[in-house]
């Protein structure tokens, strides 16, 4: 990270430690916080898939069929099997990985847009399969009673607790893109994301980063999955179907795509426009949605970041 | 004068004006009766708005109409209504919203909303009336002492349809249901109730909610030569079926459909084709089929004149929810006052309490109160509903 990453990492951590302190003595909106716990679950979900389209320059519609798969394999395991959500954590975002890994090999080997597609159908899949699969996944109806979460033997019961916890997960995983950024692997995605061919001719394995960025951002969704499974308590299909995996695509947008800023940014956002300030349009939300995004991609292309900055804030290192 | 002495007089005159305001605020608050608050959640928008907007409707129809009688032991009602818009992350955020506000919440309207607020509510210790059908809503009752629910279950329909399956002899059926929470859910108590009735189900077709034919399951349905259909959906689905079972030529074998079919619109959009669909329907959609002397006929009569003045529309088993949850709620407002603990407590005991779904007799071990007996059996004929022999 470089030194102006850093000032902003700390800022940033400032304000969302203080964030709770301020909202909640005033009542109208104390639920703030409530809001907060699922911006920063989605903000996992969207790292990886800044890291994925803004850095790698592929799209992925199926992040939402990830949280889902973290999300289920959580909930089956730790609410039919009784096993820990700690070694359920993992299990879901290892058959993420997999899945990913499966998904991606032939689809990244290829140049263009075909991860878009194979992922368009794959997100398709699973969904049908949370649906129809009643024995196992409780099926439309969803499940519901599932455990909580205990953090060092600490239950993590009220509101406060889980912003805390969920949101230093999101600086963990913050940490951790950043790093990968700075490293190797960072500047050939940024290879790849200017020119393939020309990354090639350098030596550069696009295949195999970009299947590894894949990979990751798998992850990243699982696990957010997990915990938004274990804070909700109940799943239901419809929180992981195709139109999530575009409102995290358009997160990410709003918030520009090519900084990690950019994407917890335009995730905090966009929770609070489609759960709180939004909720007027109802129905029309979806043209709404398309406005902004109209607006963002013909006055910002860069996304709000470019706002406080004049050149993206992730130099090359 | 000097400024300083002007700026401060004028602050002193500023500040007197203020607390005066303040004081007589105060004391305006004083003479009306602080509201008594009821918290809603309801599908308004979104994939289940045809559950919602009746359900919104109806709730603040009562609302005016009880404060124009005066309010609850003069309590005027305060409704605080959220729209989940059929999400259940939004719902189960406006259930957290509502817990730190109010000591009652009715809805929210669909099932799978329902089950991700249940959780919120039992935590808050506020009672949650929902105005979903699923079972799992208020089982196990150990987990679900605060929550209650005023639609009927599936068991109960199914139990309704197959009573009258026998009394006409039947016993081989075929099913048919829509892969989402309705139809699964109506799938599980068809398949669990049939044997105990001496039923055989020997078709179990699924189809999705988005299909727009569905010939090829009841064809399917009528190789294995069941002596009647059920079929299992809300939407198009259920219209697409009557259509492809006249077009099938299958009239010869009855056709059952759910109580989603209970809509006066569904007559409609399929027409002739619906003469002779039989299913179980609660009451509050046949108001004036009721004999005189029946418990309910009053309520639902007064509740059907009502609606259908204000809102030029018919009315519905889901306004018929709200209905039933907000007089609940009233009631326990009534009796006990804003107080969450004493409120679900006096839900707890309510017995015979006459709604639009039947006569509500709650216990510790029921907190539906309502049974296959609150049903009734209907038959399409000429464009209407009528009580099926």
């Amino acid at each position: 990270m470089t030194r102006k990453d850093w000032r902003i990492f700390l800022l940033t951590a400032l304000l969302i430690a203080a964030f709770p302190w301020m909202v909640q003595p005033v009542k109208a909106v104390s639920h703030y916080v409530d809001v907060m716990v699922f911006a920063g679950i989605f903000a996992l979900v969207c790292l990886g898939v800044t890291m994925l389209m803004g850095y790698a320059g592929q799209v992925s519609m199926a992040q939402a069929a990830f949280f889902g798969i973290g999300a289920y394999t959580s909930a089956i395991l730790t609410g039919r099997f009784a096993l820990d959500p700690w070694l359920a954590m993992p299990a879901g975002a290892s058959l993420a990985a997999l899945v990913a890994w499966v998904v991606g090999i032939p689809a990244l080997r290829l140049k263009g847009h075909y991860l878009a597609m194979a992922t368009l159908g794959f997100g398709v899949i699973v969904h049908i399969i949370l649906n129809e699969e009643v024995e196992w996944t409780g099926g439309p109806s969803g499940m519901a009673d599932l455990p909580g979460l205990h953090v060092l033997g600490w239950k993590l019961s009220t509101e406060l607790a889980w912003y805390y916890f969920v949101w230093g997960t999101v600086f963990l995983a913050l940490l951790f893109c950043f790093h990968v950024l700075h490293s190797r692997v960072g500047r050939a995605l940024r290879a790849i994301h200017e020119e393939e061919s020309a990354a090639e001719a350098m030596g550069v394995p696009t295949a195999r980063y970009k299947v590894q960025v894949f990979v990751l951002s798998a992850v990243l969704a699982a696990v957010a999955g997990s915990l938004y499974t274990h804070f909700v308590t109940c799943l239901n299909p419809s929180s992981f179907n195709l139109m999530w995996s575009i409102r995290f695509i358009l997160m990410v947008m709003v918030g520009g795509m090519q900084s990690l800023w950019g994407a917890l940014l335009g995730t905090v956002l966009m929770t609070f426009v489609g759960n709180e300030w939004l909720h007027v349009f109802a129905e029309f939300e979806i043209l709404v949605y398309g406005a902004i995004l109209l607006v963002v991609a013909l006055f910002l292309p860069k996304g709000l970041v470019s706002l406080f900055t004049r050149k993206p804030i992730v130099h090359n290192a | 004068m000097s400024r300083l002495g002007e700026c401060v007089s004028r602050s002193i005159l500023a500040g007197f004006y203020v607390g005066l305001m303040l004081f007589l605020a105060a004391s305006g608050r004083g003479l009306a009766a602080e509201p008594y608050k009821i918290g809603a959640v309801f599908s308004i928008t979104g994939g289940a708005s045809f559950l919602g907007e009746p359900e919104k409707k109806t709730a603040e129809m009562i609302r005016d109409e009880i404060n124009k009688q005066g309010g609850i032991n003069g309590h005027p009602i305060e409704l605080i209504m959220l729209d989940d818009e059929t999400d259940p992350t939004k719902a189960n955020l406006a259930v957290k919203k509502l817990v730190k506000e109010v000591p009652v919440i009715i809805g929210p309207s669909t099932s799978g909303t329902s089950l991700a607020v249940v959780g919120v509510a039992e935590e808050a210790n506020v009672p949650l009336i929902s105005c979903a059908a699923s079972h799992k809503i208020v089982t196990p009752i150990e987990s679900r002492k605060w929550i209650f629910k005023v639609a009927g279950s599936d068991s109960h329909v199914v139990g309704k349809m197959f009573e009258h399956m026998k009394k006409q002899g039947i016993q081989k059926i075929g099913i048919m249901t829509v892969s989402d929470g309705f139809g699964a859910s109506g799938r599980e108590e068809l398949l669990r109730l049939a044997p105990e009735n001496g039923i055989t189900v020997v078709a179990d077709e699924r189809y999705g909610p988005q299909d727009t034919d569905l010939s090829a399951q009841l064809t399917k349905i009528r190789t294995s030569q069941p002596q009647a259909i059920v079929n299992w959906s809300t939407g198009p689905t259920q219209i697409l079926a009557v259509k492809n079972w006249r077009d099938l030529g299958m009239d010869s074998i009855p056709l059952y459909q759910s109580h989603g079919f209970g809509n006066r619109k569904n007559i409609q959009l399929a027409g002739k084709g619906a003469e002779g669909v039989r299913l179980p329907l609660a009451r509050v959609n046949i108001g004036p089929l009721l004999a005189d002397d029946h418990p309910q006929k009053k309520v639902i009569m007064e509740y059907t004149k009502a609606y259908e003045a204000q809102f030029k529309e018919p009315v519905s088993s889901f306004g018929g929810h709200a209905w039933d949850s907000m007089h609940l709620a009233m009631a326990a407002l009534k009796a006990v006052g804003p107080d969450a603990a004493k409120i679900r407590d006096f839900l707890e005991n309510t017995k015979g309490f006459v709604g639009q779904h039947g006569t509500f007799n709650f216990s510790a071990q029921d907190h539906n109160g309502l049974s296959k007996e609150d049903l009734e059996m209907v038959v399409v004929k000429d464009g209407d509903w009528a009580l099926a022999k």
